[in-house]
């Protein structure tokens, strides 16, 4: 676009203004060309300083720092039972990724001359999503390993919020699995459980061997497993604040978590309570709550979140019970945030009165 | 009916005036007549400089049969027929007449003899009356039909989804009479069945004052409020659930559709006569002293108006006609109320402020707001790309440039303002594809 267009659409200095008085003033010069340029000035004078800009006026309150603000605050929940179930090694995690992220934003950006926009609080979303997405026996470098992977890799180098094509935490989880597989793939148990089993549930359910833990114990978080997957309630309680505040629609994180009870319960013959496993284990609840939703890297339009979603979960079961990992959360998010391209061109809605040309 | 309403966006309504009866304002010293007050060819000046004028007078007749005539608000002398710059940019012939303070009527103002579908639009297109929503589109425009029984019904837009503006709701509670005399005449010389008033629940008083009017023909039909529920195609799906087609009328779905205060005009000058000259303006807005409703004369500079309010508390750093949502922002006080203002607001330097534009997160806001089903996002890729083609597969020609988009984007992005440069730039280049066509057509 050029310059004069980019003006008349975000009129910041109020450049239209000027243009207007401008105009203004050479049309008083063109009547008086004998006269002296006095009335010119004069009229001139009159104009008050007045900001003219395209409508609309006035705008909602929702803004990018605010709706970034809210996922942090539905992620307190999940960070408090991080901390409770894990102790200080998940405090030292969930520190070590936020202080990483936003110092590589921050870093990055002034490296390539871009404008710093650590101020949009989505650096911190990043690295304290891929905190909760490790277990506690990860070592602290290589959370920032992590971190770094995170925002300079998948975010920074694709142009920063809003352009990258894959979730940051996500794939940094993934590349970390490969690169730290003993530490990232380790199942680490909460301080409370006596360590009987030496498997996650998911180990557990695949290999048919071993205790699994009672349900109640599933949704308080009392089993092996990353930092802030294990509790099921603080993630639920944070999911309900999403959809309260509208900064998600129910279509993602439902039709995902039923995805998997369904497909679970088709593939293994109707076992009703290994689908309530299936469902209560492993990154499902935080995957399909804070991942599976993020904006950048999932469709826009319900009809697209529900393809979305239907996909990620039989991704998700078809790992779980015949890949060679015990979890597939992540790799089915991962999969379907490279087809959403192609998902969000699907229109239910065609344009009110429209006629085909 | 429609299964499924259009989308749309609850914004604060701010119709602080709602309550307070329009006051009428004195005759202005000097009133501005810009000829463009309507929308179609400009109007041509029939008085001359030194001239003498009376209230009512035609000073200004339609150029073309998408025009308006133009009367004089006042009794005075041609000062000034000269350009000028109005609100838009553009440099525009503007009467300037100073009022010499009698009002006296023209001789001109008589009551027109209806008797007739022809004698009434006849009558419409002396009156100068335009559409007072805010489009201002000729009246006498609209109820020119062909063919009369291709109109099923006449749907009065009651919405006013705009926030701070209730010059219509002053009309639909002050001005009853005049509305029941409006739809008697429909009745008669348009020969409608059927005439719906779609109103937003948020009117609470001026629903049981449309109440009282309803009867076999007339229907009240209430509605959420919900911006842009006064849109015109948005209106009609909502209340009738007809789909206005892409480039059709209203009308080839047999729907007739006019603002509330342009019906109340309408029955004033089939009574009294008198021509369009006075207009309820709403006077709202943070740094305005006291907000009220006035009515004014047009062409009268809204610098005197806001004075009549009692002046600014602060420094006034935007002005506009209309509403926030669709009004233009002045770059000067001097500028006349016209024929289509409704609303005159004014904003301090805080509200003025524009947001900093930031990257796009994709959360699809605008795309599940839009009430035309559009996507602005793809919009704004496709004119960045330059890609025409794109823009016309994406019906960018459809979007009524309403601002929910960029009301709504949580990264501030001037969507709207870019749908009207994707448009534009579509427009132009349609223009010239039908060009080479015809060269094309020429060569063979």
């Amino acid at each position: 676009m050029s310059k004069e267009k980019r003006f008349l659409i975000t009129d910041q200095n109020n450049q239209y203004n000027v243009l207007f008085k401008k105009k203004l003033r050479k049309k008083a010069l063109d009547q008086n060309q004998q006269k002296s340029s006095k009335e010119a000035n004069s009229k001139e004078e009159n104009l008050e300083n007045l900001i003219v800009s395209s409508s609309p006026h006035v705008f909602s309150n929702t803004t990018t720092t605010k709706i970034m603000r809210d996922v942090i605050i539905a992620l307190i929940p999940a960070s408090i039972a991080a901390v409770v179930l894990f102790g200080l090694k998940a405090l030292m995690l969930i520190l070590v990724c936020i202080a990483t992220s936003v110092f590589c934003e921050w870093g990055f950006q002034k490296i390539c001359k871009q404008k710093t926009t650590i101020g949009d609080l989505s650096a911190i979303v990043t690295g304290l999503l891929l905190a909760l997405n490790l277990p506690a026996s990860v070592l602290w470098w290589q959370a920032v390993i992590g971190s770094i992977v995170a925002i300079v890799v998948v975010k920074g180098i694709f142009g920063g919020i809003g352009k990258n094509f894959a979730n940051p935490a996500i794939t940094a989880r993934i590349v970390m699995l490969l690169a730290f597989g003993t530490t990232v793939g380790a199942s680490v148990f909460p301080r409370f459980v006596d360590a009987t089993t030496s498997a996650t549930p998911l180990a557990i359910l695949k290999m048919d061997y071993g205790f699994l833990p009672e349900i109640w114990q599933m949704l308080v978080g009392m089993r092996g497993g990353a930092i802030g997957e294990t509790c099921a309630i603080a993630l639920i309680i944070g999911g309900i604040y999403l959809l309260v505040r509208k900064v998600i629609t129910w279509h993602t994180p439902v039709i995902y978590i039923l995805g998997v009870f369904i497909f679970s319960l088709l593939f293994k013959g109707f076992d009703v309570e290994f689908a309530i496993y299936q469902v209560l284990s492993g990154g499902l609840l935080i995957g399909a709550i804070f991942m599976a939703t993020d904006y950048t890297t999932s469709p826009s339009r319900p009809i697209g979140k529900i393809i979305f979603a239907i996909g990620c979960a039989f991704i998700t079961v078809v790992i779980r019970l015949w890949g060679n990992y015990p979890e597939g959360v992540s790799f089915s998010i991962l999969f379907m945030n490279i087809l959403n391209p192609f998902i969000d061109r699907i229109k239910i809605k065609k344009p009110l009165g429209g006629v085909k040309a | 009916m429609a299964l499924f309403k259009l989308p749309g966006i609850h914004v604060n309504h701010h119709k602080n005036t709602a309550n307070l009866k329009p006051v009428e304002m004195p005759v202005p010293k000097m009133v501005i007549l810009p000829m463009n007050m309507h929308i179609g060819a400009t109007a041509s000046p029939i008085v001359k400089v030194g001239d003498k004028v009376k209230v009512g007078q035609k000073i200004a007749e339609a150029s073309s049969f998408i025009s308006a005539n133009i009367h004089s608000p006042v009794s005075g002398v041609v000062k000034k027929i000269e350009d000028f710059l109005t609100g838009n940019g553009t440099y525009v012939k503007a009467i300037h007449i100073e009022s010499d303070m009698l009002q006296t009527l023209s001789e001109e103002v008589q009551v027109p003899h209806v008797d007739s579908y022809e004698s009434f639009v006849e009558a419409l297109k002396n009156s100068g009356i335009v559409g007072l929503g805010g489009a201002g589109f000729p009246t006498h425009v609209k109820f020119t039909i062909k063919d009369l029984s291709k109109v099923e019904v006449v749907l009065i837009n009651c919405a006013e989804c705009e926030p701070y503006i209730t010059s219509d709701t002053r009309t639909m509670i002050d001005d009853i009479e005049l509305l029941k005399e409006g739809t008697q005449l429909l009745e008669k010389y348009i020969g409608v069945k059927k005439i719906v008033f779609g109103i937003e629940n948020n009117k609470k008083e001026a629903i049981k004052s449309l109440k009282t009017l309803e009867d076999e023909v007339v229907q009240v039909k209430v509605l959420s409020a919900k911006y842009p529920q006064g849109g015109e195609k948005v209106l009609i799906y909502n209340t009738l659930g007809k789909i206005v087609k892409e480039g059709g009328l209203p009308l080839d779905e047999g729907v007739i559709i006019i603002n509330v205060t342009t019906l109340a005009s309408i029955a004033r000058y089939i009574k009294t006569g008198l021509p369009l000259i006075k207009k309820t303006v709403t006077v709202d807005g943070s740094v305005v002293n006291k907000p009220m409703n006035v009515i004014t004369y047009i062409g009268t500079p809204i610098k005197e108006v806001f004075d009549f309010c009692g002046g600014f508390k602060e420094r006034a750093a935007k002005v506009m006609y209309g509403g926030p949502m669709m009004g233009i922002a002045l770059p000067s006080l001097d500028l006349p109320v016209t024929k289509t203002t409704n609303a005159l607001i004014a904003f301090n330097e805080k509200e003025a402020r524009l947001p900093e534009e930031s990257n796009c997160i994709k959360c699809g806001r605008c795309i599940n707001h839009c009430p035309l089903h559009l996507d602005p996002c793809a919009f704004a890729m496709a004119l960045e790309a330059s890609n025409v083609e794109e823009l016309a597969k994406l019906k960018v020609n459809l979007c009524m440039e309403c601002g929910v988009c960029s009301y709504v984007c949580p990264a501030k992005r001037p969507l709207v303002q870019k749908n009207r440069l994707a448009k534009a730039e579509l427009k132009k280049y349609e223009q010239q594809l039908a060009k080479k066509q015809d060269t094309s057509k020429a060569e063979k």
